[in-house]
Order: C-alpha cells, then sequence, then structure tokens
C-alpha cells in the first residue's frame, strides 16, 4: 500500500515541472505539452485523493478534466497551426501583435 | 384715507424697467420722454400726497401702510410697508423734486454720448431705491434702498466703463461703502437681538422706554454701528475716500447721487434713529466729532484742488459734514434743514459745473477756464445765486441752515464752543474755496485758448511727424485691426463723421489712425456682424466717452465757449430760485422769524424734545452769531478777491511760502496714498503671496497634483507589467498563485 503523500508529491512534481516549463519555454508546442503535464499532476491528486477517501467525485473531475484537455488540444493544436502559418514561426515572444 | 405711498418709488421702477428693457430700440426722444414722466409722476404723486398728509388727523400719523408680509420667522416680522412722516415728506419731495430738475438737466447733457436709454435706466433705478430708502417703515426695506443705491452709484460712476479710471472710481464706491454697510448691518442685528423686531414704530417705542445711557450700553453699541454705515454711505471721515474719485461719472450724476440725494442717505438714517442716537451721549458725540471733524478736514482739501468737479466734491463732504454736527448735537432738524437747502445750492452747483464743462468742450481745470462771465451769462448767475448760497451769506438759503446748525453746536446740551469754532472756520473755508471757484471759471480772462495750441481740432487730419512726437490727442484713436476688416473699418469710420489721417496695410493687419468726434473710442468685437466679403466677421463699435482725458486739454478749444442749450438752463434757473428761497421757510425766531421748518418736523423728533433739556436762548446772543458767521463768509470773499482776482500773482507766493504743508493739502493729506499703504496693499500682497502662492499654488493645488504625480508614477511602474510577454503573464499568475497557497499554509498553520 503505497501512502496517499506519495501521490501527493509526484502531483506537485508534475505540476512544478509544468509550470517551469510553461515559463522557460519559448516553442508554442512544448508550452502546450506543459500545460497537459500541469494537468495531468492535478488529475492525480485527484485520483489519489479519491481512492484515499472512497468518494467518486474526484473520478467525475479527472473525467471533465481530461474532456477539456481533449477539447483543449484540438483547438489549441488549430490555434498552433494557423499561428504557424501567419508568422511562420512558433517562437512565442514574437506572437505579440496584441501588445500595444 | 389711502395714500398709495408705494406708487412713488414704483414709477421710477417702471420707468428703468422700460428704458432698461427696451431702451435700445426707442429712439432718443423716446427714451428722454420715458425717463422723465415717471419721475415726474413719482414727483407729482409726493406732492398729492404731502397735500393729503396736511389732511390727516394728528392721530393718523405718522402715516404707515403694510402692502405685505415679507419675512416672517416666529415673532419676528419684516413687512413691505411704507411711513409718510415729516422727514420721509421733506425727504420724499427734495429727492424727487431736484431729481426730476436734475432729470431734464440730463437730456441736455447726455444727449451726445453713448448708452443715452443706459443713463436714463440707470438714473430712474436710482429714485426708485432711494425712495424705498426714504419711504420705508422699517429698517430692512431702508437697507434694500440702502443697497440699491450704492448698486445704482456703481453703475453711474462707471457709466463710462471704457475708461479705466471711471471703472476703478465705481468699484472703489462699491468696495467703500460695503465697510460702511457692514457696520449698519450688525447694527440690525443687534435691534433684532434686542428688539426683537426692525419696524421703526416698534424699535422706537422699545427705545423710548430705555433711560439715556448713562455709560456706554446697547444702545450705544447700536448708533455707532449705525454711524459706521452713515460714514459709509454719507462719505465721513475716514470713508469719504469713494466721493471725489466719483466724478467720474456724468455730472448730473455727481449732481444727483454725489451731491443732493444718496449722499444724504447717512444724515437721514441718523436723524431718522433720533431716539436711539438721543439716548446715547457717547454716540452722539461720536457723531459730532466725525462730522465736524470731516467738514474742517475737507474743506482744507478744497481750497487745493484745481479740477472744478472735485473741488465741489470736496465741498460736499464738507458739507455734509456740516449735517452730522447738527445731528451730533441732537439739532436733527437743523441737519435736515441744512440737507434740504444743500440739495438745492449742490446740485446747482453741479449742474452750473456741469454747464461750464459743457460748453468748454470736457475742460474740467480750473486753471483753463476763465472770464466764462461773458459767454454763459445764465450759468454765471445761477452760479453766483449757488455760491453766495453755500457761503452763507443773508438772505440766501445757506446762510440760515448753516447758521441754524452752527447756533445749535454752540447753544444744544450737546454742544461744545469747539466745535462752534471748527464750524465757523470751515465756513470761512467755504466761502473761499466756492469764490475762488467762482473767480477763476468766470472772471479774468479766458485761459483756455494758449494750452489749446497743441490740440487738433476735430476734423483736421492729424499730421505724422507731429502724431509720433506728442502724444495722441483724445479724439485721435490708432487702432490695428485685421486686414480682412479694412472695408468694414473705413466704412464705418467715415459714416460716423470721422476722419482717417493716415492707415498702413502691413501683412495681415491694418494700422489707422483715425479722429473722431468728441473723444470717441472704437473696438473691435469679433463674430456679431457679417461682413460682406463673408471672409471673417467683425463689429466695429464706437463707445463715445463724454470727456476726453484730463491730461489732454480742451480739444474743442478752437471754439469760443458757448452757453448751453434751454433744457440745461432752466433747471439751473428753478433750482437757484430754490437756493435763495428754501432757506426762508426756517427764519429763525431771532431775527423775527417764526421757524417753520422746526416746527414742521418737530414730530418726527418728538422723543428728542423729550430727552434734552429746553436749552437757553437768547436772541441778541444768537443774532451776534449771525453776524460772526456772515463776517467769517465776507471774509472767506475777500480772501479769494485778493488772491484770484486783484492779485493773480499772489497764489503762487503763497503756496511757495506754505510749502510742503501745501503739498500735503494739495495731494489731499496723501489719504489715499496712506490707504493704499495700509489696506489695500497688505490686502493684494497678502492675497497674492499667502493666499495665491502659499496657500492655493502651495497647498491646495500641491495637494491635487502631487496625488495625481503620484497616481501616474506608481501607474507607470504597473505598466511594465503588461509586456506583451506571454511567458511573464505566466510568471505573474505563477507568483499569484505562489502567493496565494503561501497565504493558505499560512492560514492553515495558525
Amino acid at each position: 500500500m503505497v501512502p496517499v503523500h506519495y501521490y501527493l508529491v509526484l502531483s506537485a512534481i508534475l505540476f512544478s515541472c509544468g509550470v517551469v516549463g510553461f515559463l522557460i519555454k519559448r516553442n508554442i508546442i512544448t508550452i502546450f505539452m506543459c500545460i497537459e503535464l500541469m494537468l495531468n499532476g492535478v488529475n492525480l491528486a485527484f485520483v489519489a485523493f479519491a481512492y484515499e477517501w472512497h468518494q467518486l467525485s474526484g473520478h467525475v473531475f479527472v473525467f471533465f478534466v481530461m474532456v477539456v484537455a481533449a477539447a483543449e488540444a484540438a483547438v489549441g493544436l488549430a490555434i498552433i497551426i494557423t499561428v504557424f502559418r501567419t508568422r511562420e514561426t512558433l517562437n512565442v515572444d514574437r506572437v505579440n501583435l496584441l501588445k500595444l | 384715507m389711502n395714500l398709495n405711498l408705494w406708487l412713488i418709488p414704483v414709477l421710477p421702477l417702471l420707468g428703468a424697467a422700460i428704458n432698461g428693457l427696451f431702451g435700445r430700440h426707442f429712439s432718443k426722444r423716446v427714451v428722454a420722454a420715458v425717463g422723465l414722466v415717471f419721475v415726474a409722476a413719482a414727483f407729482l404723486w409726493s406732492v398729492i400726497a404731502a397735500l393729503r398728509f396736511a389732511g390727516l388727523p394728528s392721530d393718523q400719523t405718522p402715516y404707515t401702510e403694510v402692502l405685505a408680509a415679507w419675512i416672517q420667522a416666529g415673532d419676528f416680522r419684516v413687512d413691505f410697508g411704507f411711513m409718510l412722516d415729516q422727514l420721509s415728506l421733506v425727504m420724499s419731495l427734495v429727492v424727487t423734486g431736484v431729481g426730476f430738475l436734475i432729470h431734464i438737466y440730463s437730456v441736455g447733457y447726455m444727449w451726445e454720448e453713448g448708452g443715452f436709454y443706459r443713463f436714463f435706466s440707470y438714473m430712474n433705478l436710482f429714485m426708485f431705491f432711494m425712495l424705498t430708502l426714504v419711504l420705508a417703515n422699517n429698517y430692512l426695506l431702508m437697507f434694500v434702498g440702502w443697497e440699491g443705491v450704492g448698486l445704482a452709484s456703481y453703475l453711474l460712476i462707471g457709466f463710462f466703463f471704457l475708461r479705466d479710471s471711471a471703472a476703478s472710481a465705481g468699484k472703489k464706491a462699491f468696495i467703500v461703502n460695503r465697510i460702511g454697510d457692514f457696520g449698519f448691518l450688525i447694527a440690525l442685528f443687534l435691534l433684532i437681538k434686542h428688539f426683537g423686531s426692525l419696524n421703526y414704530a416698534e424699535v422706537f417705542t422699545a427705545a423710548a422706554r430705555l433711560p439715556v445711557e448713562a455709560a456706554p450700553g446697547v444702545l450705544t453699541a447700536i448708533a455707532i454701528l449705525m454711524m459706521v454705515g452713515a460714514a459709509g454711505k454719507s462719505a465721513q471721515v475716514p470713508l469719504y475716500v469713494w466721493l471725489p474719485d466719483a466724478m467720474e461719472g456724468p455730472t448730473p450724476v455727481s449732481a444727483l447721487i454725489h451731491a443732493a440725494t444718496m449722499v444724504t442717505a447717512g444724515v437721514y438714517m441718523v436723524c431718522r434713529s433720533n431716539p436711539i442716537f438721543s439716548r446715547s451721549p457717547e454716540a452722539l458725540l461720536v457723531v459730532a466729532v466725525v462730522g465736524c471733524f470731516t467738514a474742517f478736514f475737507a474743506a482744507t482739501i478744497g481750497m487745493a484742488q484745481t479740477d472744478i468737479k472735485r473741488v465741489l466734491a470736496y465741498s460736499t463732504v464738507s458739507q455734509l459734514g456740516y449735517m452730522f454736527l447738527a445731528a451730533g448735537v441732537a439739532a436733527y432738524s437743523a441737519a435736515i434743514f441744512h440737507l434740504m437747502t444743500h440739495a438745492f445750492f449742490k446740485a446747482l452747483l453741479f449742474l452750473a459745473a456741469g454747464s461750464v464743462i459743457h460748453g468748454l468742450g470736457g475742460e474740467q481745470d480750473m486753471r483753463n477756464m476763465g472770464g466764462l462771465k461773458k459767454y454763459m451769462p445764465v450759468t454765471f448767475w445761477t452760479m453766483t445765486a449757488a455760491t453766495f448760497a453755500i457761503a452763507g451769506f443773508f438772505p440766501l438759503s445757506g446762510f440760515f441752515s448753516k447758521d441754524e446748525i452752527l447756533w445749535q453746536a454752540y447753544s444744544s446740551p450737546h454742544g461744545h464752543w469747539l466745535l462752534w469754532l471748527l464750524g465757523v472756520l470751515t465756513a470761512l473755508m467755504t466761502s473761499f474755496y466756492m469764490f475762488r471757484l467762482w473767480f477763476l471759471t468766470f472772471f479774468g480772462e479766458y485761459r483756455g485758448a494758449e494750452t489749446a495750441g497743441h490740440a487738433h481740432a476735430p476734423g483736421h487730419p492729424v499730421s505724422d511727424e507731429k502724431a509720433s512726437a506728442a502724444p495722441l490727442d483724445a479724439d485721435t484713436a490708432e487702432i490695428l485691426v485685421p486686414a480682412e476688416f479694412e472695408k468694414l473699418v473705413l466704412h464705418e469710420v467715415k459714416s460716423r463723421h470721422g476722419t482717417i489721417a493716415y492707415s498702413e496695410k502691413s501683412g495681415e493687419s491694418l494700422l489707422l489712425r483715425a479722429t473722431f468726434p468728441k473723444g470717441a473710442m472704437m473696438y473691435l468685437e469679433r463674430g456679431v456682424k457679417h461682413l460682406s466679403d463673408g471672409k471673417g466677421t467683425a463689429t466695429l463699435r464706437f463707445a463715445e466717452a463724454s470727456h476726453p482725458p484730463k491730461a489732454v486739454s480742451a480739444p474743442q478749444a478752437h471754439h469760443a465757449p458757448h452757453e448751453s442749450p434751454w433744457v440745461m438752463l432752466a433747471p439751473l434757473v428753478l433750482l437757484a430760485i430754490g437756493s435763495v428761497a428754501a432757506g426762508w421757510v426756517g427764519w429763525p425766531k431771532a431775527i423775527w422769524g417764526s421757524n417753520h421748518f422746526e416746527h414742521f418736523l418737530a414730530p418726527a423728533f418728538q422723543q428728542v424734545e423729550q430727552a434734552a433739556e429746553a436749552h437757553p436762548e437768547s436772541a441778541s446772543t444768537e443774532i451776534a452769531f449771525m453776524l460772526v458767521s456772515v463776517a467769517a463768509a465776507a471774509m472767506g470773499l475777500f480772501f479769494a478777491w485778493l488772491l484770484y482776482y486783484k492779485r493773480r500773482d499772489l497764489p503762487e507766493k503763497v503756496a511757495a511760502h506754505l510749502g510742503g504743508l501745501y503739498d500735503a493739502v494739495r495731494n489731499k493729506y496723501y489719504v489715499d496714498e496712506g490707504y493704499q499703504a495700509l489696506f489695500v496693499w497688505p490686502l493684494i500682497e497678502g492675497s497674492r503671496q499667502l493666499l495665491w502662492r502659499a496657500i492655493d499654488v502651495g497647498m491646495i493645488d500641491k495637494t491635487v497634483n502631487e496625488a495625481a504625480d503620484g497616481a501616474r508614477a506608481l501607474s507607470g511602474e504597473v505598466r511594465t507589467m503588461q509586456s506583451g510577454n506571454i511567458r511573464s503573464y505566466a510568471g505573474w499568475v505563477a507568483a499569484g498563485a505562489a502567493l496565494a497557497l503561501l497565504y493558505m499554509l499560512w492560514r492553515g498553520v495558525r
């Protein structure tokens, strides 16, 4: 029996990896993957607690998150492809047209 | 019986409203007719009211009528109410009668001036307020009139508002009067506090129950504060400074407001409040001393003035001092008697002086007059009557009233021989400066022509060298206008009978030097009238200043001085009759008269007679006093004759001999300069340095600006957060989340 805080520590590590990656990477696709990483870190925490407390709501939330992540992947990749087509770059620092 | 007193003030108000609202579209004849008819109607109604008043049974006098309640607060109540007693009857007859004559005169005097309708509207407005002041039955309504005449005075002094000196003289009169009004207002508050009413009848009945104050008390406080107000309105020391400057107004205004009627409002108020003053010996003493000192002080200044109107202005101040002297020795009827005779002869003096000024085309300096006797005989003879009257020669009106005052100053229980002595000295000086004016103006050779050499006659072009060498004449204006208005300007100037001496077009502007009749001034105002070529808009206005500035001598001097038209002379003649005869109603008992006037006024001052002990009178002493004052007048005549007729070289020698003293008198004792240094300068500098620069700019503005600057600096810092760099946004979000997490942990630990 693995104690619950092992899962939580792993979840925190995954989430932190996602955050750090998001902050330091410039490639949009990498950033996108970092977001997925953060979502999955959170998912892990949800299922760990659901298992620990024998509650269904944690599982339900995980499904919701997965659905949202799938939708986001679809929309996000589409945006990325469009950005690449128009700007011919995937460097996020150069996608700054909204700045004044 | 209903006297309908309210009609008397309201009639001139109607005239003022009609001329003020619609006069712009009337012809001058209609304006003059409206202005005259309503004042004449007010005069007629005053006479009718006087006749009916005489028929009232004695238990119905004083007659009061209340139109409506004005203020009602608890027990306190003020009405729109009018009262007619002997005092207000005399006042309203003087105001409407003399006022009407001056209105007639004004038609002639102001005919050529711009703003004719405005002038008559203001004059009628003044009549309305003055009659309200005189006929009110309570102090508050009187105060309305009091402030209203101040307003009318301000408007009329500043009538030629394009002239800077006139505008500032108007402001000066208004502000100095405010100081006095402040005292009057506090007196009213004290009245409300102690008597709970402002109604004359109630206040005086309540005051009558109080004893004469042995030590200064509330009545003294009220009376002295009222005297402060009276000193402002009636130009007494120390608030007299506005009146000489008020001579900037047109001459009929000086005659009506600043000599005959408005300035007597203070005297009227003191006499009206006699039950209060009579119960406070200290206040009476203050009034007498202020009056006596003012009379003496102003007379000394009057001796050294060279401007004909200023001599009369100081003379007015001095004569008002006499009235206060009389009121201050509780001889109220003598004060009103002098007020009445003074109204005649001082109005006449001013109007005659105005006729002289008119005849000389705006010249006011007596040094440039002389020998006018043969040019303007009617003016000369009427002025002679007035001069002898004010100097106090028997049997003209001034003799009776002034002598009554001097006699009372000595013999009244409140009197003193010192007051009498100063009064007689003042009479001597009065006679001297009046005859000085008389000799300088009407006798000797005409001196205007010599100084007129360098003045250009209107209608003749000014040559260029001359114009650049000497300052431009008042009737020659130099204006710079935008070139696009050239056509319009040239057309307008020519259509006004002006002559363009010189015009030069350089680039976008046009320099124009033009000559206009009678000191016309012009200015451009954008945006009113369209030009024919449609390039721009401009209106050219010609505002006619009546008299050219004093520095310029006699622009029309190439004309011989001429007598004024009869519309101006007729009032002079009528006033001359008044100046001669008005005194006969108060023929003193000592020389076998019966002094009707005093008996007539006695009911208005009844309480006085009870308060004061009957003074011992001796006919022979009184006659001796009369001889002394006539001798003083004769001496004044003699000195004036010696200095200004017989030996014209003497005045300069005397002046040189007196040295500094003469300079001080000539410069009016530097009182204006003193006030400037003592009050005006500290106020201006205090406002500028402390209130403006230190408090307004240094604190209030600074707070606001610093707050704004701080906000801007802070937002400048915060703005850098929004860099447009998506990863820095994410960093802020992460940092925020971390902070929130730390906070939650911290809360959780606790």
